[in-house]
């Protein structure tokens, strides 16, 4: 016979002081966790939902990252002339000779220089990125110094709002629009006309071709035709694929530093479970002897201490969720360590996210309150009673 | 004196509980001791910049080069005494994971400027003299275990191709928290292959270190610099080796601030597991201390006492965190030592880690000493816990 669930929480609602400081401690181990997966997921889908599936980005081989890489002029009209690429209405094809170099520019929040990456775009740059929205002023012009900016980085660094100039690379240039690229990556970019660029920079290079296929599918042979032409030294990815592997290193250092947190953390909040429960026993020693006397099971005894501390959990696993929905309010704005980029990202709880955390707020009850439980299980009937 | 036995001896009333207790609070220090390190591991290549040294760089990021030949003019400056230059090369070795600092330097002027860079001799001469040679930190060279004489192959990531290099010297640092995890080479090897390959990439050079004769001029000079490329090709932004180091650690600034925070939350995680330990024993032994009023101690003695116990345990915990936080740090960064080359205790985390210990020992007490303290007797004798 199993007892009520109603005895394992109203004793709980009898103590509250000792719940509320037990189930805390649980709910802080919960939000840590939480948190640094959250910001995981959120870098994670950021970079993800950066690139679509049917582009095609081509880099030199081994460089790894955009900044890093290089393609003269002359490899980059080779590129773009391959049969796989869509052509547009006009009859060009769909893809775009980019350049991208990293300027400093100061963040508002720290007044601090911080890596901006500006994009030299082409002229089909826009039309391969359908996220990117232009939502204030309009896109610059070819030839000019006009440049566009990412919604993080007008919110973001200081002197970048619509109108405004920056100075780089020896000239100004003038903020002639905002766009929005939504939860991307390029929302953290400036934009502008990719031979403006190289002048100012002194390049000579592009960095990137970003190359729209025919469809899906064409990208096979797409990648066998460019790494197999022997006048390039040049790799290709999906820019998906690009983008994921871009959030690789920071996530992985993320997801372990939460993790080994966690651990470490849960431990305290175990032991403060440990302390009730073991208190919580303690306390009713008569009673549990009376139960016993009634008829209920050692089985049930140990089920119903465990129970009431699985609630004792699942209260701060609750707690710590709810604290850390909050944050799905809040953009995290660092260094990416592997493209050296200011990025920012959002906090992002999934289903999955919220099921661990709660998984792990049950798992933490189970545990502080499994060796209490046992305790009150194994008592001696006769025993119990005479402590009365 | 008898006072204090009481206290010792109610601390430990209830063994289990006690002994929990300060077992959660030496985890939670322990916790707070590592992250204390990695935040301090950070900022390592700021405390071991010299006031001595200025890096001078392409004004615009990083990752744009100056010319080499701004060298010259920039020993014209007055006050400069030696100039060395070098890049971030950023090779890879076999794969990503295996990841390291490597740079390519002019290696005479570059060990000169770093005294505290200590290489053997005749090690030295061998480095110096042989082009496609390397020198590499001590724990770098234990990591993948390379000997004198071995032939490393990188592969460029900003420089493409497969660079090889024969180790020819292996430093040692000379203060505790030189970095001894970095692999540096020829600039001229560097140079002239790219002469070869793309001369419109040779003869730069990443950056400038500086040596100058009075750190108390350093500002001076650093202007004095700049000023001299102002308007060209390339403009320079030059600052001291510390404003320098101190501007990469401020970009990953978010990361630290919620690595700050959290050191702080696990204290609350302890904070909340002491409390509630005082609060239970307080709220065990009301009919107790009410007797104890009754036999005429007063409120704050026996506040005083409920905070005695709260110390004893909370300072037990800390004194055995801390005293573990050491030998458990060595451990971690010895697993570590590529993301973190240099990864020590410092005495500020120590100190701040009694602060800590010490607020939650009295914290944990206030409310139930506040308790005893207020409550009538004859309320006290009443309740039943």
């Amino acid at each position: 016979m199993p007892v009520p669930l109603s005895y394992s929480y109203r004793n709980l609602l009898t103590r509250r002081l000792t719940t509320v400081l037990t189930a805390g401690g649980m709910a802080l181990v919960v939000f840590v966790f939480a948190a640094t997966l959250m910001l995981a997921e959120g870098l994670r889908q950021t970079l993800v939902s950066t690139g679509l599936p049917t582009n095609a980005v081509i880099l030199r081989k081994g460089s790894g990252t955009e900044v890093q890489s290089g393609i003269e002029r002359s490899q980059a009209s080779t590129m773009t002339t391959r049969p796989e690429i869509a052509v547009s209405a006009d009859g060009s094809p769909m893809a775009a000779r980019e350049v991208v170099v990293l300027v400093g520019l100061i963040k508002k929040s720290t007044g601090k220089v911080s890596n901006a990456t500006i994009r030299g775009i082409d002229v089909k740059s826009v039309a391969l990125r359908p996220q990117v929205k232009v939502v204030r002023g309009r896109e610059p012009r070819k030839g000019t110094s006009e440049i566009m900016v990412g919604k993080n980085v007008a919110k973001g660094f200081a002197g970048t709002d619509l109108g405004d100039r920056l100075r780089f690379g020896k000239r100004e240039w003038e903020v002639v629009g905002v766009f929005d690229a939504g939860n991307t990556g390029f929302s953290s970019e400036i934009w502008t006309d990719a031979d403006q660029v190289m002048r100012s920079f002194g390049r000579d290079a592009y960095s990137v071709v970003v190359a729209g296929l025919r469809d899906y599918g064409s990208y096979a042979a797409f990648q066998a035709g460019v790494e197999g032409d022997p006048r390039l030294t040049a790799e290709t990815f999906r820019e998906t694929r690009y983008y994921e592997k871009q959030s690789e290193m920071m996530a992985d250092f993320l997801r372990i530093l939460g993790v080994s947190l966690t651990v470490i953390f849960s431990l305290g909040a175990m032991i403060g479970a440990m302390i009730t429960m073991y208190s919580a026993v303690a306390n009713r020693v008569p009673e549990i002897g009376t139960m016993r006397a009634l008829g209920f099971g050692r089985g049930s005894i140990l089920l119903a201490f465990l129970a009431e501390s699985v609630f004792l959990g699942l209260l701060g696993g609750v707690m710590g969720l709810a604290f850390a929905a909050l944050l799905n309010f809040f953009t995290f704005s660092t260094i990416n360590f592997q493209t050296f980029s200011e990025l920012a990202f959002r906090f992002t709880l999934t289903w999955d996210i919220t099921f661990l955390g709660l998984g792990f707020s049950v798992f933490m009850g189970v545990l502080g309150g499994l060796p209490p439980a046992v305790r009150a299980a194994r008592m001696n009937i006769v025993k119990a009673l005479r402590a009365a | 004196m008898f006072l204090i036995r009481l206290v010792v001896k109610n601390a430990f009333r209830h063994t289990l509980r006690s002994f929990l207790t300060i077992l959660g609070i030496t985890v939670a220090l322990l916790a707070f001791g590592l992250l204390r390190t990695v935040m301090d591991a950070w900022y390592i290549g700021v405390n071991a910049s010299s006031a001595t040294r200025l890096v001078t760089r392409n004004a615009i990021s990083m990752v744009v080069p100056l010319p080499l030949a701004y060298r010259e003019r920039i020993r014209a400056v007055q006050g400069v005494t030696r100039v060395s230059y070098g890049n971030w090369f950023g090779g890879v070795y076999i794969d990503e994971k295996n990841f390291f600092a490597n740079f390519v330097v002019d290696p005479e002027s570059y060990l000169a400027l770093y005294p505290e860079i200590l290489i053997d001799p005749a090690q030295k001469t061998a480095f110096l003299r042989d082009r496609k040679s390397a020198a590499v930190g001590r724990k770098l060279a234990e990591r993948f275990n390379w000997k004198l004489g071995d032939t490393v192959t990188l592969k460029g990531t900003i420089y493409p191709g497969e660079w090889e290099m024969v180790i020819r010297a292996v430093y040692d640092g000379g203060r505790p928290d030189t970095d001894v995890t970095t692999l540096f080479f020829h600039f001229d090897y560097l140079d002239e292959t790219m002469k070869k390959t793309t001369p419109s990439r040779a003869g730069h050079v990443g950056f400038f270190m500086i040596g100058i004769d009075d750190p108390d001029r350093a500002g001076e000079i650093s202007r004095a610099i700049d000023e001299t490329f102002k308007n060209s090709q390339a403009e320079t932004l030059t600052e001291t080796e510390k404003a320098f180091q101190l501007g990469f650690v401020s970009m990953s600034e978010a990361i630290l601030l919620a690595i700050n925070l959290v050191s702080y939350v696990v204290i609350l995680i302890i904070l909340a597991v002491a409390a509630n330990t005082m609060a239970m024993s307080v709220r065990e032994r009301t009919a107790e201390f009410a007797v104890f009023k009754t036999l005429g101690f007063k409120g704050p003695t026996i506040a005083a006492m409920v905070v005695g116990e709260s110390m004893i345990l909370s300072l037990a915990g800390t004194g055995i965190g801390l005293a573990l936080t050491a030998p458990l740090a060595t451990a971690f960064g010895n697993t570590l030592s590529q993301y973190f080359p240099v990864f020590a205790v410092s005495r500020q985390t120590i100190w701040l880690g009694l602060a800590a210990g010490t607020f939650v020992g009295l914290a944990a007490a206030a409310l139930p000493a506040w308790r005893v303290w207020e409550s009538p007797i004859a309320e006290s004798f009443r309740r039943i816990g």
